[in-house]
């Protein structure tokens, strides 16, 4: 009787179960398992691929090409004869390539100088969100530059390898939220022939950039390094530049004022001469238009 | 003991029993148009990781899709249809949770092909809303086909399309829905 009982008890207690189960609004989509990804990488830092003259933690996609423009124009304190240094320009024409979600590379040529500069990015390591998420980005940059402006001094002996400088630089950012970004850059740069003796050949630099968006296409960035050892603390200064970002369909444009001249790292980091509190201040304009050049996916159907 | 053990079969076989009347897939697909006539630009993606659950007795019929999980031709479209249009870090998922109206159980044990009218709310965006549309279910040895075609006013799901690319993209996508499901088990 008893296990009788019990048996009535179990058999009960299943048809309640099922009941149960019927009548609840099931969640079907529960049934068929979470299909929320593990792992996501954090996306669209910056709308850029650098801040406004230095790298940033952000990469292109794979297969695409960024076409950049940037130019700097002369210094705002020259007045209305110079229209505010608009006459004057310096820039830099540049072909970037996303190979890898975290491997791009890219080359371009300046007028100032005549410097060629060519850099490699990798990321080891992608901010990301879900289970295995990691809290920042840390990406690698290394770099050349090579300066094509005739020896200065055609008498001496000359070496090609004196034309070069070399550049690395970790950059460590986090996107914080959908509109702040910040980044830190400790950088070293190398420079073969330095015009003094005196002089390090060695750079040692610390970058900060950020960003806060504010609308959905519009974004204030600005990026700063701080040079610990300046070639000559008297003619140079630490880059500062700040401005915005404004996106349209398919064209990045990065207005901002900046007292460097130079747009690679050897040379905004070493000669940058421009003193923002004497108003030695430049417009420029970063141009960039990305175009998808392979990896395109074949659609199923 | 043994009485017991028939006992549990039979819960054992009354629950798979109810556990076919489900059919799922995590692999459905959708696809979405949103090029504007005579746009020279194709502004279509695609997800192949759709989930889809029908449950064949009651006619609920539910889908979810990962918005990450749209592909495009180019990569720079899918990055401003993430972070510009649909917002995928704050609204990750669109869901639709609906029924097949007039859903008759009977026509799933079969082979054949029926129309079906399905209606429910979508949310997308951080919107929901209502909407019914026609489709079509094709039975094929335990297996279903569920096909539907329909338009989606995006300024429904306050999806703003700014007037710099209003040439390009269409105020109405056009969304396909192509799920193949086995028998949930």
């Amino acid at each position: 009787m008893k296990k009788l009982t019990r048996i009535t008890g179990i058999f009960l207690l299943q048809i309640i179960i099922c009941n149960a189960a019927v009548a609840q609004d099931v969640d079907l989509l529960q049934l068929a398992g979470d299909n929320t990804p593990k792992k996501e990488i954090v996306k669209n830092a910056f709308k850029s691929t650098r801040v406004i003259n230095s790298q940033s933690m952000e990469f292109l996609s794979p297969g695409t090409m960024d076409f950049r423009i940037l130019h700097r124009f002369g210094e705002v304190n020259k007045g209305y004869e110079n229209f505010f240094g608009l006459d004057q320009a310096s820039m830099r024409m540049g072909f970037d390539f996303g190979i890898l979600q975290n491997l791009m590379f890219g080359f371009g040529r300046s007028t100032y100088k005549k410097e060629l500069d060519g850099f490699i990015k990798f990321a080891p390591i992608r901010q990301s969100t879900g289970q295995q998420n990691f809290p920042v980005t840390v990406a690698l940059v290394a770099g050349m530059t090579m300066n094509t402006s005739p020896w200065t001094d055609p008498t001496r002996k000359n070496y090609t390898s004196s034309k070069l400088a070399y550049y690395f630089q970790a950059i460590i950012g986090r996107k914080f939220s959908d509109a702040i970004t910040l980044q830190v850059t400790p950088t070293m740069l190398h420079q073969n022939l330095v015009p003094l003796a005196t002089q390090s050949n060695d750079l040692y630099a610390v970058g900060f950039g950020g960003r806060i968006k504010f609308t959905k296409r519009m974004a204030f960035t600005w990026d700063y390094s701080y040079v610990f050892n300046p070639m000559d603390p008297e003619i140079f200064h630490n880059p500062l530049s700040a401005g915005i970002d404004i996106e349209t369909g398919g064209h990045v444009f990065q207005l901002h004022f900046s007292n460097s001249t130079g747009m690679n790292e050897r040379a905004f980091l070493s000669e940058t001469t421009g003193d923002w509190a004497k108003g030695d201040i430049r417009f420029g304009f970063n141009l960039s238009r990305v175009f998808q050049i392979g990896g395109k996916k074949k659609q199923l159907k | 003991m043994k009485k017991l053990l028939a006992l549990l079969a039979i819960g054992a076989i009354m629950n798979t029993v109810k556990a076919q009347d489900k059919y799922f897939t995590k692999t459905g697909k959708v696809k979405f148009d949103a090029t504007e006539k005579n746009s020279p630009e194709n502004i279509n993606g695609w997800n192949n990781t759709v989930t889809c659950v029908l449950d064949t007795k009651t006619g609920n019929f539910q889908f979810a899709v990962l918005i990450k999980g749209f592909e495009f031709d180019r990569a720079l479209m899918m990055e401003h249809f993430n972070e510009n249009y649909m917002e995928s870090d704050k609204f990750p998922k669109a869901e639709f949770r609906g029924q097949v109206m007039d859903n008759n159980p009977g026509n799933y044990q079969k082979n054949g092909s029926y129309d079906v009218v399905v209606k429910g709310k979508m949310t997308m965006h951080g919107e929901t809303k209502e909407i019914e549309t026609k489709g079509k279910i094709s039975v094929q040895n335990g297996n279903l086909l569920a096909v539907a075609d329909f338009p989606i006013p995006l300024s429904d799901y306050k999806i703003s399309i700014p007037s710099l690319v209003a040439d390009k993209v269409a105020k109405v996508a056009t969304v396909k829905v192509d799920c193949s499901l086995m028998p949930l088990k």
